[in-house]
Formats: C-alpha cells, sequence, structure tokens
C-alpha cells in the first residue's frame, strides 16, 4: 500500500518514462553517423576546399544533397541527446538546468533548420 | 572532525588515480561536446557556400589562419577518436568486450586508431 500523498508521488519519485527512447535514439543516430560521418570527411578530403565551383558541384550532386541533409539532423538530434546527459549530470540547480535543457534544444533545432535551408539553397540555386 | 575521519569516501576525482578506462570515458564526452559546438559552426560553412563565392572567402580566410587551422586539427580529432571510440561503445551495447582485458585492449586500439587516422588525414592534406 502506497502512503504517500498525491502530491508527493506525482513530485518526482520515479523515472519520467523517456529514458528508454532516449538511449535508442542515440543509439540509432549514432549507428546513422558512423559512416556518414567518414563518407563525409573522406568527400572532402578528395575535393579542393579552395575551389568554390568545385564544392558546389559537389554538395548539388543529387546523392550528396540527400546523404548532407540526412547527417545534419542526424547530427543536431545526437549532439542534443549527448550535451543533455551531461548537462543533467552537472547542473544540480533545477533552474539552471532547464534553462540550458531549453537552449540547447533550440539551438540544436536552429542549427539543423539552418544547415537544411544552406543545402536546399546550394540544391536548387 | 576527528571522529569523522574514518568514515569511508567515495573516490574524490582530484585524487583518485587516472586510468585508461575513466580517461578514455571522459575523452568521450569532451570530444562530444566539442563536436556539439562545432555543429553551431556546420550552418555557418553551408551558408557561405549557399551566399556565394565572397562569402565562401571570408569563412576560407578564416580557416587558413592559425586558429582556424588548430579548430580544425581539434576537431578532426575529435570526430575520430569519437567515431572509434562510439563503435566502442556500441560493441559494448551488444554486451560484448565487457570484460577488464577486452576494455584496454579495444581502449588501446582506439587511442592508436584515432591518432594514426588523425596524422594521416594532416599528410594527405600536405601532399594534396
Amino acid at each position: 500500500m502506497n502512503l504517500a500523498s498525491p502530491l508527493a508521488r506525482v513530485r518526482g519519485l520515479g523515472s519520467a518514462k523517456q529514458g528508454t527512447e532516449h538511449f535508442w535514439q542515440q543509439r540509432v543516430t549514432a549507428v546513422l553517423l558512423a559512416p556518414l560521418c567518414l563518407w563525409l570527411v573522406i568527400s572532402l578530403l578528395g575535393l579542393d576546399l579552395e575551389d568554390y565551383g568545385a564544392i558546389v558541384v559537389w554538395m548539388r550532386a543529387p546523392m550528396n544533397t540527400v546523404l548532407l541533409l540526412i547527417l545534419v539532423v542526424a547530427a543536431c538530434h545526437h549532439g542534443q541527446l549527448g550535451v543533455q546527459v551531461v548537462i543533467e549530470d552537472y547542473i544540480h540547480d533545477d533552474g539552471q538546468k532547464v534553462t540550458s535543457l531549453i537552449m540547447v534544444k533550440f539551438l540544436a533545432i536552429v542549427a539543423g533548420l539552418a544547415s537544411i535551408l544552406a543545402i536546399l539553397r546550394v540544391f536548387l540555386g | 572532525m576527528a571522529g569523522r575521519a574514518k568514515s569511508p569516501l567515495s573516490p574524490h576525482l582530484q585524487i583518485y588515480k587516472p586510468q585508461l578506462t575513466s580517461v578514455l570515458s571522459i575523452t568521450h564526452r569532451g570530444t562530444g561536446v566539442l563536436l556539439a559546438l562545432a555543429l553551431l559552426l556546420l550552418p555557418y560553412w553551408l551558408l557561405s557556400v549557399a551566399a556565394g563565392p565572397e562569402a565562401y572567402a571570408v569563412l576560407l580566410s578564416h580557416f587558413s589562419a592559425w586558429y582556424g587551422k588548430l579548430l580544425l586539427l581539434g576537431l578532426l580529432f575529435s570526430v575520430y577518436y569519437h567515431l572509434c571510440n562510439g563503435i566502442r561503445h556500441l560493441v559494448w551495447d551488444l554486451g560484448l568486450g565487457l570484460d577488464l582485458d577486452t576494455t584496454y585492449l579495444t581502449g588501446y586500439i582506439v587511442v592508436f586508431l584515432s591518432i594514426l587516422m588523425t596524422l594521416a588525414t594532416c599528410l594527405w592534406m600536405r601532399i594534396s
């Protein structure tokens, strides 16, 4: 029998029931990012990075555009999940913790959307 | 205080002797945070390409300066290290290689590989 008041029960014992989802998404994005990061580094090493035209031609190739889009989304999601854990581990003040968590989520969305916009602009432009 | 001195203490990070396992673990976090910060530079690179040759030239001038090169070197090592050690983590998630000997062996492999890959990339950029 649980003698705790409903308020005490609500106030935070037990998990938020979102841990598995966090764990799983971090792993799925990791599996995606491993080959994609290698692909990006190797592709960029094969290009003359001082040649603007060459970069644009490379980015516009449909396969490269698609892979870049997937890479950006997976990387922003993975980065947000990772930094979230670091914040939860090291920031103990509730106010600071929640503020930083929201800020990191917001930054990840902004970075992701700006990148997607740029990739599409080069592809269509 | 004399009475308290005998009560057990949990390992104190500043006193606890660093081990390969703990150092590699915190390096995974460190490189992860650095790469997350680099994600804020990713749209800068992509938007510069989208904005045209002039904007791209400005970006190039930053990344060919000493601080840009240093940053790229750090990011390159971080990508390789986080990638190699990340695969080590994924293998652990499968329940494999969790005994102490294998953990140390794979740890040394990760350090060796990520340094080797960084050096090879630098050498490649020098040549080409």
